[in-house]
């Protein structure tokens, strides 16, 4: 066991004070140094639960119930955190159920869903969380038993002493609760583990195979409303008039009405991004008639011309013009085009790339494309509001409570302490749940009816609302010697409206000249958070690339990049390389092994690689491609990650094997277009989604072992899934696929 | 607006319901049962699948008219103790990641675990391509469905 050092740094913030019904609270408020310890609400719960801290408490007959603080929408953290607070513990994992906490970062930490950083985020505090309890409890054993406290020791639940005393946590746990906080307390090695890195099963699976209302949209409450919003048509539009006249003569109908999101010179936070601002608004009964009614709007639309956003930030506000253009797909490539042929923002160079491209034997220089994505979660965006002037409760799925809430405090005029927000579990997210726009929009509904309200989106609102992937394109050279050797390496990104350039990564480091640029068009086309978004454009044509330049070397596309890995490790070119070269190589080396690459017998498969970096885990894949009813079908993938410890493997597994999927899904599939303004895409019968039969076989998924802190593996699986496969395409069709969606292009051969 | 009685999960729902309403929102909305899910509202997903008189339909299309007289049967139905081979299999594999989409799933194969009691990886293709998971979890969905057809098996030999 180790003697955790960091336990001492942070005992000022652990927190202890009397709760009714007797017992102590103990509050891991690990963030109070950031934050004013403004919310003294305590759980809400029956009083013969002792509480140790803010993640657990423990019945007298023993029953454990652990506080998941992040939100979850499929990446399973319901189970995996709280199976690292009852690792250190030491309790029987049987015996522990998992409620999703309240809102309150004070006690329970940042809460935020996004940037696979769950897992980095709170490994530590959540041990500490449960080591400080198991200590407090073998302390109250100690005294009770009246034994030095060095001498109880905890085995799944139960305290013992040699002289044959034993108690449960339970029996303790009302006298632990008065026991100081342990000023030191020791945490497991990673060889101790029982729990972590021992596969536990969802711990709500059971809901959701049985149907239990646990997601945003099926949050209820008796007289609750429920509201639709009708956006323009077209991004740059706005509502000119309206006539609600018949809308309001349909059954069920409350009231129509407009609605400003933002008043002028409102001061955005970094997530408030919002695609309209003014909403016209159908309130009603039920779902089915806000629906139908909202067809029968008269509503007249004009542009909107340029907008001014003002964006607060830590020196100060900016204001920001948003082009009212009325933009189509064929116009934004056109402008990306010209765009591309300017001088672009420097954003890395090293030594002096320029003569070593005009001195190479060989360049190569490619484009590489990628359209506007739609998150198309399979819960639409909703969220449930109830405003008074005195106080606001919201519920749904969201992905960061604690982004939102200051905008919603603004926005209703209300205190922090006064806005309660309940995370539901997410039908998906993606990162789409970042932007809390949609609970802006529900509270001042609610505020405006004076009644409970669910706010909902169709299928057909969701998707064409915004907040896409950006639209990106990227040039990328490569200077070769008159020996194939990668001397130079250029990029230059761009995109609407930001570039894709991650200019510190991979190759950056492992070539002697190098050079990133970008550039951006400004747009009035929302963007967001997209598993990656920057990264999963990047994957897709940098490890394209990369293939394309070791087949130019005349190199095995494996071995290429772990030459230049190499190179990376041992000779560092430049300054803040952000990736361990000697992680990359392991997680192709790992795939290497285990595809059984160069090997006979994958002779009927056409094989493509890539391998990522991003989020702070490590991902390689190698994709089996075959051709099937005259189409490329991914038959078989071969995945290895290193994302650190594996709290959970086989949850794990299912989230490489998903992000494999949704790759080759939105590799082949995904785009969304426009066409004056107006998205082209606006239900799955023309914005096509991977189904199950298009899954490969098998998804083949290893994990490096080691023993460093865990990572995430939202993101990092996901975007070499298309390089992979642009790679394997290649095999199968004897030329390059450089623009996304890869399917388009196939036909275009076909 | 017409007085409806739906027959949902045996019991009887009467209500008040435009005839032209989808079942989808008269299940959600007017029984209250929130398991079936809205994904898209045109019979693209697959979210929202129930049994109508045991054919699996797409409740986001079908009127509620059409389900007058009928036996409905939801997720919440499916099973007494929700024991259906296909939710157990389910948990067995761990299937869910955000978990929306499996009552639609799980439907779907309940049908098709009673039309084809020994699925082949085709036919589970074929009767499930009409159910999105945005998360990606087709493998463990055909996995799952082959238990399930396992326990099934068993549970029969044994009856």
């Amino acid at each position: 066991m180790n003697n955790d050092k960091t336990a001492l740094d942070r005992r000022s913030f652990l927190k202890a004070s009397l709760i009714s019904g007797g017992g102590l609270m103990l509050s891991v408020s690990w963030l109070s140094s950031f934050k004013a310890a403004d919310k003294t609400e305590t759980l809400n719960l029956p009083d013969q639960w002792a509480q140790l801290n803010g993640y657990i408490l423990i019945t007298a007959d023993n029953k454990v119930k652990l506080i998941c603080p992040n939100p979850e929408f499929g990446q399973n953290v319901m189970t995996s955190l709280p199976m690292i607070v009852a690792e250190e513990l030491d309790v029987d994992w049987k015996n522990v159920t998992v409620e999703m906490g309240p809102h309150d970062e004070v006690k329970l930490g940042p809460q935020f869903t996004g940037g696979s950083n769950s897992m980095k985020m709170y490994w530590k505090p959540l041990r500490e969380a449960g080591a400080a309890a198991r200590q407090m409890l073998r302390e109250a054993a100690a005294q009770t038993w009246n034994v030095p406290v060095g001498e109880v020791t905890t085995k799944a639940g139960i305290l013992s002493h040699s002289n044959g005393k034993s108690a449960k946590y339970g029996d303790m746990a009302s006298k632990a609760a008065s026991v100081p906080v342990p000023k030191e307390f020791q945490l497991k090695a990673p060889k101790d583990f029982t729990i972590v890195r021992h596969s536990k099963k969802n711990v709500e699976a059971q809901k959701i195979v049985s149907g239990k209302p646990v997601f945003g949209l099926d949050y209820s409450v008796d007289g609750m409303l429920i509201a639709m919003i009708q956006h323009p048509p077209a991004f740059g539009m706005k509502l000119k008039s309206f006539d609600a006249a018949e809308t309001l003569k349909m059954p069920g109908i409350k009231d129509v009405f407009t609605l400003k999101l933002y008043e002028d010179g409102f001061e955005q936070g970094g997530f408030d991004t919002r695609t309209f601002n003014e909403l016209l608004v159908v309130v009603g009964k039920s779902t089915w008639e806000v629906m139908n009614a909202r067809k029968k709007l008269i509503a007249n639309w004009e542009a909107a011309g340029d907008l001014k956003n003002t964006i607060g930030g830590r020196n100060g506000k900016t204001e920001v013009t948003v082009p009212g253009t009325i933009e189509s797909t064929r116009t934004q490539l056109q402008q990306m085009q010209e765009y591309a042929a300017k001088p672009a923002q420097l954003l890395r160079k090293d030594v002096d790339p320029e003569a070593a491209f005009t001195n190479a034997a060989q360049v190569i220089e490619r484009t590489y494309n990628g359209p506007f994505l739609a998150h198309n979660c399979m819960e639409p965006m909703n969220f449930f509001a109830h405003v008074t002037d005195e106080k606001a409760l919201l519920v749904g799925p969201l992905q960061a409570p604690g982004w939102i809430e200051p905008t919603l405090a603004k926005l209703l005029n209300l205190p922090a302490d006064k806005i309660e927000i309940q995370m539901t579990r997410m039908g998906g997210g993606f990162g789409r749940r970042a932007y809390g726009h949609y609970l802006s929009e529900a509270a001042l509904i609610s505020r405006k009816v004076k009644a409970p309200v669910k706010l909902m989106y169709t299928r057909e609102d969701d998707m064409t609302y915004g907040i896409y992937r950006p639209m990106y394109t990227a040039t990328y050279r490569a200077a070769l010697d008159a020996n194939k050797n990668l001397i130079a390496f250029h990029v230059k990104g761009g995109g609407i409206p930001e570039h894709p350039i991650h200019a510190n990564r991979f190759p950056a480091g492992a070539v002697d000249h190098y050079l990133a640029e970008g550039w951006q068009i400004p747009s009035n086309i929302t963007i967001g958070a997209f598993r990656a978004p920057r990264s999963n454009f990047n994957a897709a044509a940098e490890q394209s690339f990369l293939d394309e330049v070791a087949e130019a070397a005349g190199k095995d596309p494996i071995e290429f990049r772990l030459e230049l890995l190499k190179r990376a490790k041992e000779k560092p070119v430049g300054k803040n390389n952000e990736y361990d070269a000697d992680r990359y190589a392991g997680v192709l080396e790992l795939v290497r092994d285990k595809s059984n690459w160069n090997k006979a017998g994958n002779e009927k498969y056409n094989r493509g690689v890539a391998a990522y970096f991003c989020h702070n885990s490590y991902a390689a894949h190698v994709v089996d491609m075959v051709t099937r009813d005259g189409q490329p079908y991914v038959e078989r993938v071969f995945s290895a990650i290193d994302c650190g410890i594996v709290i959970n493997p086989d949850a794990a597994t299912n989230m490489v094997q998903g992000a494999v999927v949704d790759g080759i899904g939105n590799s082949f599939y995904g785009a969304l277009t426009h066409k004056d303004g107006v998205p082209q895409q606006s239900n799955f019968h023309n914005y096509r989604m991977i189904r199950i039969h298009e899954a490969p076989k098998s998804i083949d998924v290893h994990f490096v072992q080691n023993d460093l802190d865990p990572t995430g593996l939202g993101e990092p699986p996901f975007p070499p899934v298309f390089g992979a496969v642009a790679n394997a395409l290649y095999k199968m069709k004897g030329r390059r696929f450089y623009n996304q969606p890869f399917k388009e292009e196939v036909e275009k051969v076909i | 607006m017409a007085k409806i009685t739906l027959n949902i999960n045996k019991k009887e729902y009467p209500m008040e319901a435009d005839p032209q309403m989808p079942l989808l929102w008269a299940i959600r909305d007017l029984a209250g049962l929130k398991g079936t899910k809205y994904g898209c509202g045109v019979a693209q997903c697959g979210a929202c699948v129930v049994h109508l008189d045991g054919e699996a339909v797409r409740s986001c299309v079908t009127k509620v008219s059409r389900a007058a007289g009928k036996q409905v049967v939801t997720i919440e139905g499916l099973s007494e103790t929700n024991s259906h081979p296909a939710q157990l299999a389910w948990q067995e594999i761990d299937v869910p990641q955000c978990g929306y989409c499996h009552s639609g799933q799980i439907m779907s194969a309940a049908v098709l675990l009673r039309e084809k009691p020994d699925p082949t990886d085709q036919d589970i293709d074929d009767a499930m391509a009409g159910n999105i998971c945005r998360c990606g979890t087709y493998l463990r969905i055909r996995k799952a469905i082959h238990l399930a057809a396992d326990m099934q098996k068993k549970t029969t030999t044994k009856g």
